[in-house]
């Protein structure tokens, strides 16, 4: 332990402490655009500058460790001035529409400007006017509003392994954007929407697609119905106030009730009718010689990984589709029918933790009329609470409500598809008992859960030790993806997700999302899932029915037409 | 006078081809290497603590501790890295040292990483200097073949090898944190510290970093001890100075003095004086980065301990000479135009704070400034200077900060001058 003062009041800190973390300690915050716990420390916008007893100049707290004896001062006049004038400067160069932006109230930038009192700036306004990029579906880029604080390259380049944002020229001309100024489209981006997440600002946002859902609502001749996926009800919360990890799933279904959807439906079920066609998918390869290991196909920021970076080992990955699109395709493709209505008469939409899903959407494939898209309208996690406050719902007042029938019922194996291993985990509860016939002793698979990169686990099926795999994050991924090329993965089944954690860690989610707020999101999974009556895919009698009354039998004619899709080589 | 010129650095210049290792060796180069491999790497050590020897470059670290550092550091393997970046506008010196005598850097470098533990070495050369890369790739591979570098060096089981590198020549890979990355192939920008270069430099490993004057002393000190480097100089700054002397002088040029002489003695009696029989005006010291001081000041000492008084250091020994025509505003503008350009827009007060200077620096040119303009800028230019992330940043802010604290009324008297002329 090191001694060390700050303002005055003694602390113990372990050493190698930052000053920012013992100040946090010690019950003082101090502000920090660059930084971000879950990122290499970067010191660059030099927001978090501190005094130093001793030091020639100001030291930056997120970078600087403690030493035995340090004297600390926070809050010295030298140090405000040189935040306010740091500050300062980054709004001359920053695009000042703040009553306009995406994250006005939601910006890191604006919250630090008015902690600081800053009320005019002594500054020349510097005019960047350089091209946004609004050329994706997912994702659009603002460089005008970008600080330069480099979060974003660090997310895409070490965390998922991409390197697609770096800096590019220099002094007040630096930008951060893909090489050679491309687009977004025009780069192998996945969409994960990652670098949306840790951005501050606005420099990085998702697509907002709010409005076209307004206008479906409010259009009296279309049916919208909508879908939420696990991961949003652990984490919607968070926009209103709730602790992260707070499961607010009844809340939500009466807020989108509220809203004027008028079905409120599961992506759940379909999760659960994934595991069915999954696990089918598994044992027909395991049984007849197929490609092995199998690939998970539900994470579409990981199909578009591995579509443009290792398109020859697309056969491995399950012909599934995503929950998401298995809801879209019975959505226009069954329920439209069953109450009497057009494909295009149905508005659908579906409420993610996920960029990249919106991209998904839109595949020409995607369409079970080859007109209309099957799911019109994706939203993320974030726009959902945009649209509640527009409309004055007061979410923590909302009595809680069930889903509608018939895609409202599911299982604990459904909701755990949000956090990494989950897939896996509902997919092992399911086969082991469809192959042995016995009953699972216990649920709980815990060798595939938790935050850990890449996780493995050996199930018995009647006596055949079945290897299986777990990887989140792209750069997880990538290194499951060289072994299975060596020759040397010998799983039966991998689940990959792209985003840190899972879909809960998603870059849909609301912000402020960190290694410490995912762990809560994914007790709150596992919370849900243990409190939920039925827990095994399987034994969903919603699915039954639905098999009994439409889909036949799993991998089935109709199971192949709507519920499996095929993939493209999209290496560059 | 000529009792303050002393010939050491620069006792061969001239004298030796620097394309030929039988001269230095003639010479008695390569005499001092031999010398060191024969002593206790700690032995070695010792004599450079003793000798007093400060970093060239400009912040004057003493060299025998960093060395002793990288020695006590843990990782391996180490490396001396010498910063050959000479991108200061009005520096010059380790150009020559690099042209006239290649083989000494190169036996300073071998003897620090003999002492430091090292056994790879990088010759960082601004991108600019052709001739100076020419010259010591070419002195390499003599040295290589004359069995000074490689494996076994003369027979004592000490290996080293070195190479040269250089970058597109841009400013701030003479920052040390900069070079690094661009030895790494990374693009040049400068990254927080500590950890210093002594336990994570190039590649994350111990690195003893060095200016090329600086290597350049070592073999000097192996030769003569230490006690007796050390008395060449004052108290506070033992050895030699090579100066760059330019500007508005008679002759200006490479000088190597001791540092009991005084800038005057520099500037009138080496440097011949002003042409036309000019007034100095005033004297920037170090490059653009440095202070920009009256001439009231030139009987100053180039000493450490008599410079301090006033906050200044003689750094790099850049000595650039302005007479009185000059225009201070004229001379801060194109000053802050160069830092402008060469930030490397990393850190926010000197990405975003240069351009701001800039604009503010045009409001006294037009005449349009005003007291609130003078206040901003000085605010500022702390902030820049306190904040920063590399000493690009830190020093840019140095010549206004100085044109204000001895010419204030050049920059003052501009305020509300376009009202006066009106």
């Amino acid at each position: 332990m090191v001694n060390i003062t700050i303002n005055n009041k003694k602390i113990q800190v372990p050493e190698g402490t930052t000053i920012l973390n013992a100040a946090k300690q010690a019950g003082i915050d101090i502000p920090v655009l660059c930084y971000h716990p879950d990122l290499d420390i970067k010191a660059n916008c030099r927001i978090c500058v501190v005094e130093v007893e001793g030091a020639r100049t100001l030291q930056t707290a997120c970078s600087t460790r403690v030493w035995e004896g340090m004297a600390v001062r926070t809050n010295t006049p030298k140090v405000r001035q040189a935040r306010k004038i740091i500050v300062e400067l980054i709004l001359a160069g920053h695009e000042m529409d703040c009553t306009y932006c995406k994250r006005n109230n939601r910006c890191d930038l604006q919250k630090i400007a008015a902690d600081l009192g800053i009320r005019e700036n002594p500054f020349r306004h510097v005019e960047r006017d350089l091209e946004r990029d609004t050329s994706g579906p997912s994702l659009e880029r603002n460089p005008n509003k970008c600080i330069k604080c480099g979060r974003c390259i660090q997310m895409c380049g070490k965390v998922q392994g991409l390197s697609l944002l770096d800096y590019a020229g220099r002094s007040d001309e630096v930008e951060i954007k893909p090489a050679f100024g491309k687009y977004l489209t025009d780069i192998a981006c996945v969409a994960c929407g990652q670098c949306a997440v840790v951005c501050p600002v606005a420099a990085i946002t998702e697509k907002e697609d709010i409005d076209r859902v307004w206008e479906a609502i409010n259009d009296p001749d279309k049916v919208v119905i909508v879908q939420t996926a696990p991961a949003v009800r652990v984490a919607l919360g968070e926009e209103f106030g709730f602790e992260p990890g707070k499961v607010v799933t009844g809340k939500m279904v009466a807020a989108l009730r509220a809203l004027g959807f008028d079905k409120v439906f599961d992506t759940d079920f379909t999760a659960d009718l994934t595991i069915i066609e999954e696990g089918n998918e598994l044992l027909q390869r395991l049984s007849n010689g197929g490609v092995l290991p199998m690939l998970t196909s539900c994470s579409p920021g990981w199909i578009n990984f591995i579509e443009q970076y290792y398109p020859e080992l697309l056969p491995h990955v399950s012909t599934c589709k995503s929950p998401q699109q298995m809801f879209g395709a019975l959505a226009k493709g069954y329920y439209a029918a069953k109450i009497g209505k057009r494909p295009e008469d149905i508005f659908s939409v579906s409420i993610m933790p996920c960029t990249a899903k919106k991209y998904e959407a839109q595949r020409p494939e995607m369409s079970v009329d080859g007109k209309n898209p099957d799911v019109d309208v994706v939203l993320t996690t974030r726009e959902l609470a945009k649209m509640l406050r527009q409309a004055g719902i007061n979410f923590d007042a909302l009595e809680e409500e069930e889903y509608d029938a018939p895609f409202g019922l599911s299982t604990g194996a459904a909701v755990i598809f949000g956090a990494t291993g989950g897939v896996m985990e509902a997919a092992l509860r399911t086969v082991y008992e469809v192959v042995t016939g016995k009953t699972l002793p216990s649920l709980d698979f815990k060798d595939v859960r938790g935050l850990e990169g890449i996780k493995e686990a050996t199930v018995d099926l009647n006596g055949t030790p079945v290897k299986v795999a777990v990887a989140h994050t792209l750069a997880n991924a990538r290194k499951l993806m060289e072994l299975i090329k060596s020759g040397k993965a010998d799983y039966a089944f991998i689940e990959i997700m792209c985003c840190p954690g899972g879909c809960i860690g998603g870059g849909g989610q609301p912000y402020g999302t960190t290694n410490e707020v995912r762990k809560k999101r994914i007790a709150a999974i596992y919370e849900a899932d243990r409190d939920l009556p039925i827990r095994k895919s399987h034994e969903n009698p919603a699915i039954k029915k639905l098999y009994e009354e439409f889909l036949g039998e799993p991998l089935g004619e109709k199971s192949h037409h709507l519920l499996h899709t095929h993939y493209n080589d999209r290496k560059a | 006078m000529s009792n303050k010129v002393k010939k050491l650095l620069t006792a061969r210049f001239g004298v030796v081809s620097p394309d030929s290792i039988e001269d230095y060796i003639k010479n008695g180069g390569y005499a001092s290497l031999k010398k060191a491999l024969g002593m206790d790497p700690e032995a070695i050590i010792t004599e450079v603590k003793a000798s007093g020897l400060r970093g060239r470059g400009g912040a004057g670290f003493p060299t025998g501790i960093k060395m002793e550092s990288v020695r006590r550091a843990t990782g391996s393997p180490k490396y001396v890295v010498c910063n050959a970046d000479e991108g200061e506008p009005g520096n010059f010196k380790d150009r020559y040292l690099m042209e006239k005598d290649p083989h000494q850097l190169l036996e300073g470098m071998i003897i620090s990483a003999f002492a430091a533990g090292a056994d790879y070495g990088a010759i960082f050369v601004r991108g600019e200097y052709i001739n100076s890369i020419k010259i010591l790739d070419n002195a390499i591979k003599q040295a290589r073949k004359a069995g000074f570098l490689g494996k076994n060096i003369l027979g004592t089981g000490f290996d080293f090898e070195m190479d040269v590198y250089s970058g597109a020549g841009s400013y701030v890979c003479g920052e040390e944190f900069a070079l690094l990355a661009a030895l790494e192939g990374k693009p040049a920008r400068s990254t927080f510290k500590p950890p210093f270069p002594t336990t994570e430099g190039l590649n994350g490993k111990p690195t003893q970093i060095n200016n090329v004057e600086t290597f350049a002393n070592i073999p000097h000190i192996i030769d003569m001890g230490g006690a007796a480097y050390a008395a060449l100089g004052t108290e506070a700054s033992t050895g030699t100075k090579l100066i760059s002397l330019s500007g508005n002088v008679n002759h200006p040029g490479l000088y190597e003095v001791t540092y009991d002489i005084t800038l005057r003695e520099i500037i009138e009696e080496l440097g011949g004086g002003v042409p036309g029989g000019r007034a100095v005006k005033m004297v920037q010291l170090g490059g653009p980065s440095g202070p920009i001081i009256p001439p009231s000041l030139l009987d100053l000492k180039i000493d450490a301990n008599e410079m301090r008084k006033y906050n200044l250091s003689i750094a790099s020994g850049a000595i650039i000479v302005i007479d009185d025509r000059a225009d201070a505003l004229d001379i801060l503008v194109r000053i802050m135009e160069f830092f402008h350009h060469e930030s490397c827009g990393k850190c926010t007060p000197c990405r975003e704070g240069l351009g701001q200077v800039l604009g503010l620096l045009d409001k006294f040119v037009d005449g349009t400034a005003t007291e609130a303009d003078l206040k901003l800028l000085r605010n500022l230019l702390d902030v820049m200077s306190q904040a920063s992330l590399c000493g690009l940043g830190q020093a840019a802010p140095t010549a206004i900060k100085t044109i204000l604290q001895y010419f204030g009324d050049e920059l003052c008297g501009r305020i509300g001058a376009a009202k006066e002329v009106k």
